[in-house]
């Protein structure tokens, strides 16, 4: 019974957040569509998300790509197929680590900012005076960043992948002493166009779901610095959480659009 | 101009306030006085749409706002301006930025008219050349005064002020009670003034509301006020806890 209970009010509680989160996205497709986009705030959050994030992005998508070779040429060395990793590497990073892991890595530095940066502004009433002055808190604070994030994160993302991949060929190569034209050639046989798109289209989910995490954390914090950390933590940990799962159903829906394999 | 009738609101099991009927006429200041945890702020909120009744209606200018949605009532809200309790000045933005923001977002876009109106702005509330500073790096009375600068620079026919001499030395308040006025005498504006500071209330009340409980115990000129002999009135008015040593 106590468990059925808690089964009861765990999934309420899922699809009550859910809701929130459509609500949310809904109230920002209605702004983005019936009132004038403030572009200069969605420059300055671009350049939050996009420029700022370089650092995090350029030493994980290196360090990623430069392990996962490494990791794949002593498996793979053993069996004398070191020219393969070239292509294993490369579609790891454009299918998977490149999307994920740069997703994880703007979860925790841009969600967290966002959701701190709102929620201090709800508890420091600047909500409130957002809207005494007429102004609609998703229009200033939501939509901007909406438009940032999906236009940023597929861009972070093929950075990372390139970056990876480049890291990869370089440790490989290198390092390991494969030969380089079958390594690039190999890559070049077994990846194509529908594995970039797969990436981008991930990225852009992930970016989608960053934002909406953060800012409805940002907006629904309780009062006081307690709320404010606690709605910082779980923008991180929810986005990051729905990340992995989503990303999951996404592999099996794109598989479809852009199938794996040559 | 505007009016509350029935205005009820219980959060959880508490009831803040306990049908709360009030009217301003245009141009007149109204000052609502009670103890700390009396539904003074929680009322003002309801003025403007930023909290939803349990029950009752406010009317802005003839028009009831009860159950509008957010964005019915933006365009209401920008007749009617509210200066918080803590200002709820934008930290990210200058002292210029800040009250430059109501004049861009109601679409004004030529530099020279924002530069001007934010310059007269600065002067009606004496901060003649604080422009570029941060809100952080103002003193609680100066933060007070950009705040009152940003409501008034639309010119709303009704502003709202939550403890405007909150947390001020006495000299500062009296400043900020001088400005109210000059503000009311200058534009005309309507306003509400939530204080427990007498003297505030003294210096810009036309009426005083004596909040207790979450209902209006009292309601008339500041005079009569005073004159009551009704023991809480008093209490309240000459400060008295009624606990001892």
């Amino acid at each position: 019974m106590l468990l059925l209970r808690f089964l009861g009010s765990t999934a309420l509680s899922l699809f009550g957040y859910l809701g929130q989160l459509m609500f949310l996205m809904l109230e920002t497709v209605r702004s983005l569509l019936t009132t004038p986009i403030r572009w200069r705030l969605a420059l300055h959050q671009i350049l939050e998300v996009g420029y700022r994030s370089q650092l995090v992005v350029i030493v994980t998508g290196g360090f990623t790509g430069a392990v996962f070779a490494a990791q794949t040429y002593f498996q793979f060395h053993r069996l004398s197929m070191d020219t393969a990793v070239g292509a294993v590497v490369a579609v790891s990073m454009f299918r998977e680590l490149g999307p994920v892991l740069t997703g994880l890595m703007v979860a925790g530095r841009v969600g967290a900012a966002m959701s701190a940066e709102i929620g201090t502004m709800k508890v420091t009433e600047q909500l409130d005076a957002l809207r005494s002055l007429g102004v609609h808190p998703v229009d200033y604070l939501v939509a901007p960043r909406a438009i940032a994030m999906m236009i940023s994160m597929p861009l972070l993302v093929a950075e990372c992948v390139g970056i990876g991949i480049k890291a990869g060929q370089f440790v490989a190569v290198k390092l390991m002493g494969v030969a380089e034209v079958y390594y690039v050639n190999y890559m070049e046989k077994f990846t194509a166009l529908r594995d970039l798109e797969m990436a981008l289209t991930k990225g852009f989910v992930f970016g989608i779901l960053i934002v909406f995490v953060a800012c409805n954390e940002g907006l629904r914090s309780k009062e006081g610095a307690v709320g404010v950390g606690r709605a910082t933590t779980e923008a991180v940990v929810i986005g990051s959480l729905l990340i992995l799962v989503v990303n999951f159903f996404l592999t099996m829906i794109l598989n479809i659009f852009f199938p794996g394999g040559r | 101009m505007l009016s509350v009738k029935g205005l009820t609101k219980q959060i959880g099991e508490q009831q803040i306030l306990r049908g709360i009927d009030l009217e301003v006429d245009a141009g007149e200041t109204l000052v609502i006085i009670g103890r700390s945890g009396s539904g003074k702020s929680v009322l003002l909120k309801h003025l403007i749409g930023l909290m939803t009744p349990t029950s009752g209606q406010v009317y802005i200018e003839g028009k009831q706002i009860v159950g509008l949605k957010e964005r019915q009532l933006l365009p209401l809200r920008k007749t009617v301006g509210m200066m918080f309790q803590g200002c709820a000045l934008f930290d990210a933005m200058t002292v210029q930025e800040n009250i430059a923001f109501p004049l861009r977002e109601a679409g004004e876009r030529d530099p020279k008219i924002i530069h001007d109106k934010v310059a007269q702005a600065l002067e009606v509330v004496d901060l003649t050349g604080h422009e570029q500073k941060m809100p952080v790096n103002l003193s609680g009375g100066m933060k007070k005064r950009v705040a009152l600068a940003r409501v008034v620079i639309t010119r709303p026919h009704c502003v709202l002020y939550d403890e405007p001499t909150a947390g001020l030395d006495p000299v500062v308040s009296d400043s900020i009670n001088h400005l109210i006025r000059r503000l009311q005498k200058r534009f005309g504006v309507t306003s509400i003034v939530v204080t427990h500071d007498m003297k505030c209330a003294a210096y810009v009340a036309d009426k005083v509301a004596y909040l207790h409980e979450g209902a209006i115990y009292f309601y008339g000129a500041f005079d009569e006020l005073l004159a009551s002999d009704d023991p809480l009135i008093q209490d309240f008015i000459e400060g008295r806890s009624g606990d001892s040593d």
